[in-house]
């Protein structure tokens, strides 16, 4: 019964996820409205990751995706909502507990530069989560920190190094190794490869879906690259404006996108092939999300938009198994 | 896709690519770069001359700078008709030989700077980074009193905390120190704001670190090249502020010499005798700006970004 239970329970369960700023300072708070002076990075986004899969989540700069990656992990504390990991609810959990918790998920950044302490050397860098989450003496946290290299494709000889002395390849990996030497089960990975050279791009990405299978790792794919989401994902999840618009399974989402904004995305992809159709472009820029639209976010800049959708926002649908769109277009089509 | 094409030789490459290097930290690059600054490196020479002098001044002075002789009020230096060679920049008021006392006077403001900017800068370290790093109330509360004891007149805070106090060399240390210990904080605190946003601070938080460890051992390290010019160039700063206090007698007190009271006891003669003050005058002169030239060095090769 319990395995039965531990299939059907998603690892993570995101649920109404809120993450508002407010912008007002000091004395502003008791003058201004607070409507048009709160940033909704995040608003109402709920999602299932599910034990094992990659979960690709694209949508423009902006859109709340990288908000959504550090709110997940509680790097950023949610305006309301809930994030359950493995069934434990996070924002209940005390500061103590979260930091045992904080074992199983992890996350790797996007600037390998930024990312890395340029005073503190590999060996510190990797080491820190042993130092944190296992009572290990100097010589085992040595040893796990050159396995974990080892692993990532350097080398033991260079946890004496610091990281202006690695490329940015490199220092990626030394970010991955960091992640992954405390054994978490959930990784986010936020744009892992978008600052990276095309060629890096290809090693990192294979070296990360390697580490997914002998470790057996879940994934929250971040990227605004839909080539890289739709090869490594199970799962993708279009977002704008802080909301999820559409997700589904990676192939049939991106062979038949259902809803307006991610045929839009997938239309603004260069293709090769010479001539083609005309290419339906999105006018105008996102809104902002100090003041967003009206009903359906995307009434603004849709080729579809109709009265009722500037009036009610709409609801997600299913419109085939495990794909669900939030467009009033597809109201009423087949479960 | 390409991407595939490109995985089978992914790791084994980079395993290679950094292994000859010799190892080597961000601070012995700066080092390295420091030392190719000629005039920095005499300043500091010039500032170990004074701190040597300082600690062996007993085996320097010719004289006891105690010791006064009434026959030899107001002596002139040795080149001058009067002067003789074993008093060789004469004697001040009371008969005694200005060279030593001017030695004996290291020894003062050397502890003072040194011992100010110590209390200072661990002070204001410990603030800033707390500041910085925690935000909110403990900003507020901090950043309060920083602003307020900015609005202050050093010389009168100063002043004020010496009649209060009494004198003595731990209530100078105190009485600088107390307003002293704001500079670094608002170096620490600007620069943790800074720091508390790089990624691999949220890294770190992510593995679950401590806000100790984050701001002990993340960000303190990245924080602490323009601590370390700020207050070398405060410490000239510090010894001016000393010998001022000395010249106005809150200060050190007699009969130990301090190069600002040194100043202060010949300017009644300052006509007659200009030697009694110039001596102490050249030496603060010269300590202050071998400290600024070295910290200015400091600041190029540890700091760039606050090169002019």
């Amino acid at each position: 019964m319990t395995a039965a239970l531990q299939e059907a329970r998603p690892l993570v369960a995101v649920r109404g996820l809120h993450k508002h700023y407010d912008l007002r300072r000091g004395l502003r708070r008791l003058v201004d409205r607070p409507a048009q002076h709160t940033v909704r990075a995040l608003d109402g986004v709920t999602l299932d990751i599910r034990r094992g899969e990659t979960l690709g989540v694209i949508g423009e700069s902006g859109c709340g995706k990288s908000t959504l990656g550090r709110t997940v992990l509680r790097l950023l504390e949610p305006t309301s909502g809930s994030v359950a990991f493995d069934g434990v609810e996070l924002s209940t959990l005390d500061p103590a507990a979260m930091t045992v918790m904080r074992r199983h998920m992890q996350i790797i950044f996007q600037d390998p530069y930024a990312s890395l302490n340029p005073r503190r050397t590999v060996e510190q860098i990797v080491g820190l989560g042993i130092a944190i989450h296992a009572r290990n003496t100097a010589h085992e946290t040595r040893e796990r920190v050159a396995d974990m290299l080892q692993r990532v494709g350097l080398s033991p000889a260079h946890m004496r190094r610091y990281p202006h002395q690695f490329s940015g390849g490199q220092r990626q990996r030394i970010g991955i190794a960091r992640a992954l030497v405390v054994k978490p089960q959930f990784v986010v990975c936020d744009e892992p490869v978008s600052a990276l050279d095309v060629s890096i791009q290809a090693q990192i990405l294979a070296l990360l879906a390697e580490l997914k299978r002998e470790l057996g790792l879940t994934y929250l794919f971040i990227s605004h690259d839909l080539a890289v989401v739709g090869h490594v994902s199970d799962r993708v999840a279009v977002m704008y404006l802080g909301q999820v618009v559409e997700l589904g399974p990676a192939r049939a989402l991106l062979k038949s996108p259902a809803h307006p904004y991610t045929q839009a995305l997938l239309a603004a992809v260069p293709r090769v092939e010479a001539g083609g159709g005309e290419r339906q472009r999105l006018q105008g820029d996102v809104p902002s999300p100090l003041r967003p639209p009206s009903g359906c976010r995307f009434h603004t800049r849709c080729p579809h938009a109709m009265a009722k959708c500037s009036a009610i926002a709409p609801t997600p649908v299913m419109v085939a198994p495990g794909h669900a769109v939030a467009c009033h277009l597809h109201e009423g089509a087949p479960a | 896709m390409s991407v595939q094409a490109v995985e089978a030789r992914a790791p084994a490459k980079a395993a290679t690519d950094a292994v000859a290097q010799p190892v080597e930290s961000i601070f012995i690059a700066n080092l390295r770069d420091f030392r190719r600054n000629r005039l920095a490196v005499a300043s500091v020479a010039m500032v170990g001359l004074f701190a040597l002098m300082a600690i062996f001044a007993p085996y320097l002075a010719p004289h006891d700078p105690y010791a006064s002789d009434l026959f030899r009020r107001l002596q002139p230096p040795a080149w001058l008709d009067g002067g003789e060679w074993a008093y060789p920049m004469g004697c001040d008021g009371l008969g005694r030989d200005i060279l030593s006392r001017a030695i004996y006077g290291a020894r003062v403001s050397m502890t003072i700077g040194v011992a100010v900017m110590m209390v200072a800068a661990m002070a204001g370290m410990i603030a800033g980074l707390a500041a910085g790093y925690l935000r909110g109330w403990t900003d507020i509360a901090i950043s309060r009193v920083v602003d307020v004891l900015l609005g202050f007149p050093y010389l009168i805070l100063a002043i004020g905390l010496m009649a209060a106090m009494g004198p003595g060399l731990g209530n100078i240390v105190l009485a600088l120190a107390i307003k002293e210990w704001v500079l670094p904080c608002r170096v620490a605190r600007a620069e943790t704001l800074a720091a508390r946003e790089m990624e691999y601070v949220e890294a770190a938080r992510a593995l679950g670190a401590s806000r100790l460890h984050i701001m002990l051992r993340e960000i303190l390290p990245n924080i602490l090249s323009p601590l370390i010019v700020v207050c070398t160039m405060r410490m000239a700063w510090i010894i001016i502020m000393e010998a001022s206090l000395s010249f106005l007698g809150l200060g050190v007190q007699p009969p130990v010499p301090s190069w600002g009271s040194m100043v202060a006891d010949g300017r009644q003669f300052l006509i007659g005798a200009w030697w009694v003050s110039t001596l102490p005058g050249v030496m603060i002169l010269l300590l202050v700006l071998a400290i600024n030239l070295a910290s200015q060095g400091l600041r190029d090769a540890f700091d760039p970004r606050m090169r002019t």
